[in-house]
């Protein structure tokens, strides 16, 4: 269920940003209790609460004293928005490192960009009666 | 933390010093010796009122004997233990509200599991029968089967109703999943997390069997050799212990002057688990240099920590270790 190899906080608070990013989780939306939490995944409710806090920090949930958490207003957009500004750093710059360990061109790549965008936005086409 | 704070005062009346609902545990320079034999050797701990703490240590590094001490089943040799602020070696006021439950389970053989219940509710000032009734049902213990008869899991599966049932401020469970099969271990787990959100207390658990109980813990303490080791919050543990691999020039540069614990060697590739805080910038030149940077699990850290080739660097510079509240 968690790789022991990074915090269970860490693990959890992906989890949440994760849901909020791809919508499972909507601004107003309740999250599960710390109790909920730690029975379910049987980890130290200390640990959910700290991936709580990482979240509230990071204006993406909000406390209401006495009912528990919920996304806040505008967390998908702020979540969005911050991982658009890493894409280059987190994403861009690892591929194209690992394409000069095995010598592509970076036409090649580009090349290969968009062959794999042309099929997604085939494949998204035809899900994109599902969205909202 | 988030959750309700326990409403029942101590049975003396008292302010307890715990809000969060659960004994502190304190000793200092405490001694435990048999004859020539110092299981306990100057151990100094503090564990924090509500807290889930484990225990760990090879064995015979002194876990049974320090809970065994704690729940005034002996007598320290010297040194000095407060439990909620008292000594509890005779101490009538803490006898019914610390719970030590062994693997064993200390049973009377002719005793059947129903009379280890009612035996239960007559000694704990906090125990829930309905509770205990539940986890009787869930380990599917047979109420009129005596204790002599019971499987090594069933009894263990007892052992540990006893100790969730008497909801006492302290209740320290030793080595309790020993012989219990898989299920009713997760059983165990979940049934301990989800009362003890209810009712918050201190519960200390003994084990040698890390990786699955390490992410119910709150705190660690790692005893060797009668001592503490080590003493941190479980999360820390995890960050704080990275492997690194890689180039073994490149890993000599980024690991010059800390703590290591170990090394190992496959060709020009060297990999070194390092035991300190390594991020932001030491993980940005190691990363630059080719290095895998990961961490490390609890249990491989735990090897490593009290591994006797392991003891000089150990206990250098880890004394604030033991202070640490």
């Amino acid at each position: 269920m968690f790789d022991d190899r990074t915090p269970i906080y860490r693990q959890i608070a992906d989890e949440i940003r994760h849901q909020i990013l791809t919508g499972g989780l909507a601004a107003g939306d309740q999250v599960m209790s710390t109790t909920q939490y730690s029975t379910f995944h049987r980890i130290n409710p200390a640990t959910v609460a700290k991936a709580f806090q990482q979240l509230v920090d990071e204006d993406l949930l909000e406390k209401r004293r006495g009912i528990g958490m919920f996304v806040s207003e505008g967390a998908a957009d702020r979540l969005r928005t911050r991982r658009r500004a890493a894409f280059v750093d987190d994403v861009v710059g690892p591929m194209m490192a690992e394409a000069r360990r095995l010598g592509i061109a970076t036409d090649d790549v580009l090349d290969a960009i968009r062959a794999v965008a042309s099929t997604t936005a085939a494949a998204h086409t035809v899900t994109a009666g599902d969205q909202p | 933390m988030t959750f309700p704070i326990a409403t029942s005062p101590t049975s003396s009346g008292q302010t307890s010093t715990t809000p969060s609902g659960g004994f502190v545990v304190e000793t200092s320079g405490l001694h435990v010796h048999f004859g020539r034999v110092r299981a306990i050797d100057d151990l100094s701990m503090r564990v924090a009122g509500g807290t889930i703490c484990g225990i760990l240590g090879r064995n015979g590094a002194g876990k049974s004997t320090l809970l065994s001490t704690i729940a005034a089943f002996r007598r320290p040799t010297s040194g000095r233990i407060e439990v909620d602020g008292d000594a509890p070696f005779e101490n009538a006021r803490l006898m019914s509200e610390i719970c030590l439950v062994r693997e064993s389970g200390d049973f009377e053989k002719g005793t059947t599991v129903g009379q280890v219940l009612e035996l239960g509710e007559a000694l704990r000032p906090r125990w829930d029968a309905g509770f205990a009734e539940r986890l009787v049902e869930r380990f599917a213990l047979p109420r009129r089967m005596k204790a002599g008869k019971l499987s090594r899991g069933q009894r263990a599966a007892l052992a540990v109703t006893v100790g969730l049932a008497s909801r006492a401020p302290l209740t320290m469970l030793d080595e309790p999943h020993l012989g219990m099969d898989a299920p009713s271990r997760y059983a165990f787990y979940e049934e301990l997390l989800a009362d003890y959100a209810e009712h918050p207390r201190t519960i200390l658990l003994s084990t040698h069997h890390i990786e699955e109980v390490a992410s119910i813990l709150e705190d660690v303490v790692i005893i060797h050799r009668g001592r503490v080791l080590m003493h941190r919050s479980a999360e820390d543990l995890r960050s704080e212990g990275v492997e690194l691999t890689g180039p073994a020039e490149a890993v000599d540069a980024v690991t010059e002057g800390l703590r290591t614990l170990s090394e190992r060697h496959l060709g020009r590739t060297k990999s070194v688990v390092v035991f300190e805080p390594f991020d932001g910038d030491r993980a940005r030149r190691a990363t630059e240099a080719g290095i895998d940077v990961g961490p490390i699990p609890l249990q491989d850290l735990f090897v490593h920590l009290t591994s006797d080739t392991n003891d000089a660097t150990s206990n250098n510079g880890d004394t604030s270790d033991e202070t640490r509240s």
